[in-house]
């Protein structure tokens, strides 16, 4: 309970001990201390960014979206537009070609009932020259009367 | 040491004795073997048991705290980086409420102040007769007479411990004062207030008292404490030793009494600290 050098040393002993906690122990440990918040703050901030990124793409996609809707809404009146235009077309050339085809029986026709007339009438020629040939007994020569045959045939 | 083979005046006298080692006039450097002895030994005498407790302790901190620190890693930490960081934080907290200015100093120094007396203090915990016990009948192998033997393992309970910490302190107060005040500055904030120039003897009075209670008040409350606590310590040590009711008493005693101390001796620890980091903001700030 005396006092005594003890208390000396014990001084010098604490602020040794101080100084070499100062020196040695405080600084790396504050370091680490400090590097650790800075870490942590740096995480924050960039889990922030990445929901404020997150938020901007939402958007973004939205956006697509909607475009894409529009655009697939554009595409759709398009092609009801071409699929009329198309069935018009198609029309008007079903008409044209039913058109043509009428036209070529037609003509056809024609041609078939030209030739069964001429036909009607070569025989009726013939058929008159043998009538003739009958009628006068004797034959005519077909060469010698050929003007009057086919004067004959043309008013039949 | 049962109180059988001495009083109870003897058995306490025994436990209050420190390891001195001095000059006596007829044996020249020696241990002190009673109490008479210590106190005739004087100024030039050391305490060697508190001396070495505290720098054991100390030493044993310092280089716990340095292990954790070199490898300290910003990443993720273990178990004794957490531990020690929550240490680390608890002091910086105090330092940041309390210390107002600038100075790398102040939060090593309330470190290690709140570690080395949490520890010095810690050392109340184990058994009042355990170490000195098995340190004298150790030294008894060595032809040592064990009831001559003394060994104190609360450097906090030794006067010398707690006033060298807190003149270390004291000296650093006056120190940072002269530093940042400067000598005119720091005479003018012990002679010119709280009355004006004219109450100057009043105002140097008051402000001296108020100066050198610092260090007294630091050291005398950790002192007075930590002596009060082993005090009660080891009257319940004497009530061993008698009979079955007596020693069951006393168990239930000591238990309860070295639960309420862990609290003691944290707080002490605590203040210690607090008081050093405000002391030294006072030094530090203008008025």
């Amino acid at each position: 309970m005396n006092i005594n050098l003890t208390l000396l040393v014990q001084m010098i002993a604490f602020g040794v001990f101080v100084a070499f906690c100062m020196k040695y122990v405080w600084p790396p440990i504050m370091k680490a201390l400090e590097e650790r918040t800075a870490k942590i703050a740096e995480g924050l901030a960039a889990a922030e960014r990445g929901k404020q990124e997150q938020e901007l793409g939402e958007q973004r996609a939205l956006e697509v979206m909607k475009e894409a809707k529009s655009s697939a809404a554009d595409i759709v009146t398009q092609a009801q537009k071409r699929y009329n235009e198309i069935l018009d077309e198609a029309k008007r050339d079903a008409v044209a070609e039913a058109e043509r085809i009428r036209h070529a029986a037609h003509a056809e026709i024609e041609l078939e009932a030209n030739r069964a007339r001429e036909e009607l009438r070569e025989r009726m020629a013939q058929l008159a020259i043998a009538a003739a040939e009958k009628i006068l007994q004797k034959e005519v020569d077909a060469r010698a009367h050929k003007d009057i045959v086919e004067a004959f045939a043309k008013q039949i | 040491m049962s109180a059988e083979t001495l009083t109870a005046q003897e058995y306490i006298q025994h436990h209050l004795t420190n390891l001195t080692l001095g000059f006596l006039p007829d044996h020249g450097l020696t241990f002190a073997h009673n109490a008479e002895e210590a106190a005739a030994m004087g100024f030039w005498a050391l305490n060697v048991d508190s001396l070495l407790w505290s720098f054991g302790l100390g030493y044993l901190a310092y280089r716990w705290m340095l292990g954790v620190a070199e490898k300290a890693s910003a990443g993720v930490p273990n178990r004794a980086q957490n531990f020690f960081e929550w240490i680390v934080d608890f002091v910086n907290e105090n330092v940041r409420g309390s210390f107002s200015a600038k100075n790398d100093m102040v939060a090593p120094l309330a470190l290690t102040v709140f570690v080395w007396v949490f520890l010095m203090n810690l050392m109340d915990l184990i058994p009042v007769d355990l170490i000195p016990y098995a340190f004298s009948h150790f030294m008894g192998l060595f032809g040592a007479d064990p009831h001559h033997v003394y060994m104190r393992v609360v450097p906090s309970t030794d006067p010398n411990i707690t006033f060298g910490m807190s003149l270390t302190v004291f000296l650093l107060v006056l120190f940072y004062s002269f530093k940042v005040k400067g000598v005119g500055g720091f005479a003018a904030e012990l002679t010119m207030q709280p009355f004006g120039k004219f109450g100057m003897p009043a105002n140097l009075l008051l402000e001296g008292i108020n100066l050198f209670s610092k260090p007294l008040s630091l050291s005398l409350r950790l002192f007075g404490n930590m002596y009060a606590g082993e005090m009660i310590f080891i009257l319940i040590a004497l009530m061993y030793g008698h009979n079955l009711v007596l020693d069951l008493s006393g168990g239930v005693l000591q238990l309860a009494w070295a639960i309420f101390h862990i609290l003691i001796i944290t707080l002490q620890a605590f203040i210690f600290m607090v008081l050093t980091i405000v002391y030294l903001d006072m030094a530090h700030s203008h008025h």
